[in-house]
């Protein structure tokens, strides 16, 4: 029988529909999978509540899951704990960067972002802190709108959650 | 009554107030008044709708009928759903949307917050993930209400003539009935009337930042936990509806 890590590893290779340069597993989306035998219980949390994203990645699980030989494949989707940025490790962070959308800058714990006192983000283009925020709202529920006032490009910010 | 039906209106209610509002709020995709307000206004109708299905998905749970939350949301009629007046009331111009959005806003971010301690797992869970996207959505409709009080003569009008029409629906945010009552005897359900005062007084705190008064009349429209609604409710169900009811099979 195939390893949790294994089967983890299998996981990996999905990208995250709308931003392909990290995996599923690195989002943070997948919690947990359960193997018996032929058939798995694959345990997923949603990014937002309304994230369009999730129905995409079920089916990309499924598919997965089927290709490495499982059978009956369930998909439960767990609301606690809810899903925070605090789980993107380094590593996916540093991903995001590259692909142009700025990581999130601060812990979850600390609350600045109930305040509205949040860091300056980083320009991911130009690495310029000089960036104002144009929208809390971006073009997908998970990220921010902001600008860059040295290099003048628009960027995503993947807010603090 | 039993738990398990109580238990079931409670969440359909609370399932209610987020679709009917989510409805409303997609209809400004589109019409905008900008592309960043679009945006915005998408995004947080989309994470009421999310809410809402969660919470559409456990009350079919509960019930265990065989309904679905498609079922739930799309073959029930005006007069079965149990949200609050003002959650269907018209989006009106911009100025009234955000005096909507920012009195449910305040309201919403304290109901889940105690929702999130409740004695059911599932609800606490929805509750924990909601309160941080009622955070988000609350600050963006207080710094708009702040803006028009606070802008032209014109803007301050307008979220002024907002607020006198939306005040009189803040009355039935408070109002319990008969399930909520059993439900927080189990530590299950949030008792509203302990956080109105705390709810007031922040909403007073905003309008009077903003340069706006609360209405003179204090007169409180009620009626939606009754299935009482206001002829909005109706138009709005017909647009949302119209489709799975034409088509009952359909898939995407
Ligand atoms: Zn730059």
């Amino acid at each position: 029988m195939l390893s949790k890590e294994e089967i983890l590893s299998f996981l990996e290779e999905i990208p995250d529909p709308e931003i392909p340069v990290i995996s599923i597993v690195e989002l943070g989306v997948v919690r947990d999978v359960l193997p018996s035998g032929k058939n798995i219980e694959v345990i997923i949390t949603p990014t937002y509540s309304g994230c369009p994203a999730m129905k995409q990645m079920e089916d990309d699980v499924r598919k997965k899951l089927k290709e490495k030989g499982f059978e009956e494949i369930k998909i439960t989707t767990t609301y606690s704990p809810p899903w925070t940025t605090d789980w993107l490790s380094e590593e996916a962070k540093l991903k995001l960067q590259k692909y142009g959308i700025a990581p999130p800058e601060e812990s979850t714990t600390d609350k600045s972002f109930l305040t509205g006192k949040h860091k300056a983000i980083t320009c991911p283009r130009c690495k310029s802190k000089n960036t104002v925020m144009i929208s809390q709202f971006g073009s997908t529920a998970c990220k921010a709108l902001y600008q860059c006032k040295d290099c003048l490009e628009a960027f995503d910010y993947f807010k603090c959650i | 009554m039993t738990k398990q039906e109580a238990l079931f209106n409670y969440t359909l209610r609370l399932a209610d107030n987020s679709l009917i509002l989510a409805q409303r709020l997609c209809e400004w995709t589109s019409k905008g008044p900008f592309l960043e307000e679009d945006l915005a206004l998408t995004n947080i109708s989309l994470d009421i709708f999310g809410r809402a299905k969660s919470l559409l998905e456990y009350a079919a749970r509960v019930e265990g009928k065989g309904r679905t939350e498609d079922t739930l949301a799309f073959f029930r009629n005006d007069r079965q759903f149990t949200n609050n007046l003002i959650c269907e009331q018209e989006n009106g111009d911009y100025a009234k949307t955000m005096v909507r959005q920012a009195m449910i806003d305040c309201f919403d971010l304290m109901l889940y917050t105690e929702l999130s301690k409740s004695k059911d797992e599932t609800i606490a869970g929805i509750a924990a993930k909601s309160i941080k996207e009622i955070t988000y959505h609350k600050r963006h409709s207080f710094s708009w209400v702040d803006r028009f009080g606070n802008g032209t003569e014109e803007s301050k009008t307008r979220a002024q003539n907002a607020l006198n029409e939306l005040w009189r629906f803040s009355g039935e945010f408070f109002e319990t009935d008969e399930a909520e009552q059993l439900l927080l005897k189990e530590g299950i359900s949030v008792d509203v009337k302990a956080f109105k005062e705390k709810w007031e007084k922040e909403m007073v705190a905003l309008f009077e930042k903003a340069g706006l008064t609360l209405p003179e009349n204090t007169f409180m429209q009620t009626g939606g936990r009754k299935g009482i609604h206001t002829e909005h409710l109706a138009y709005l169900l017909a647009e949302m509806q119209a489709l799975p009811r034409m088509y009952p099979d359909a898939k995407w």
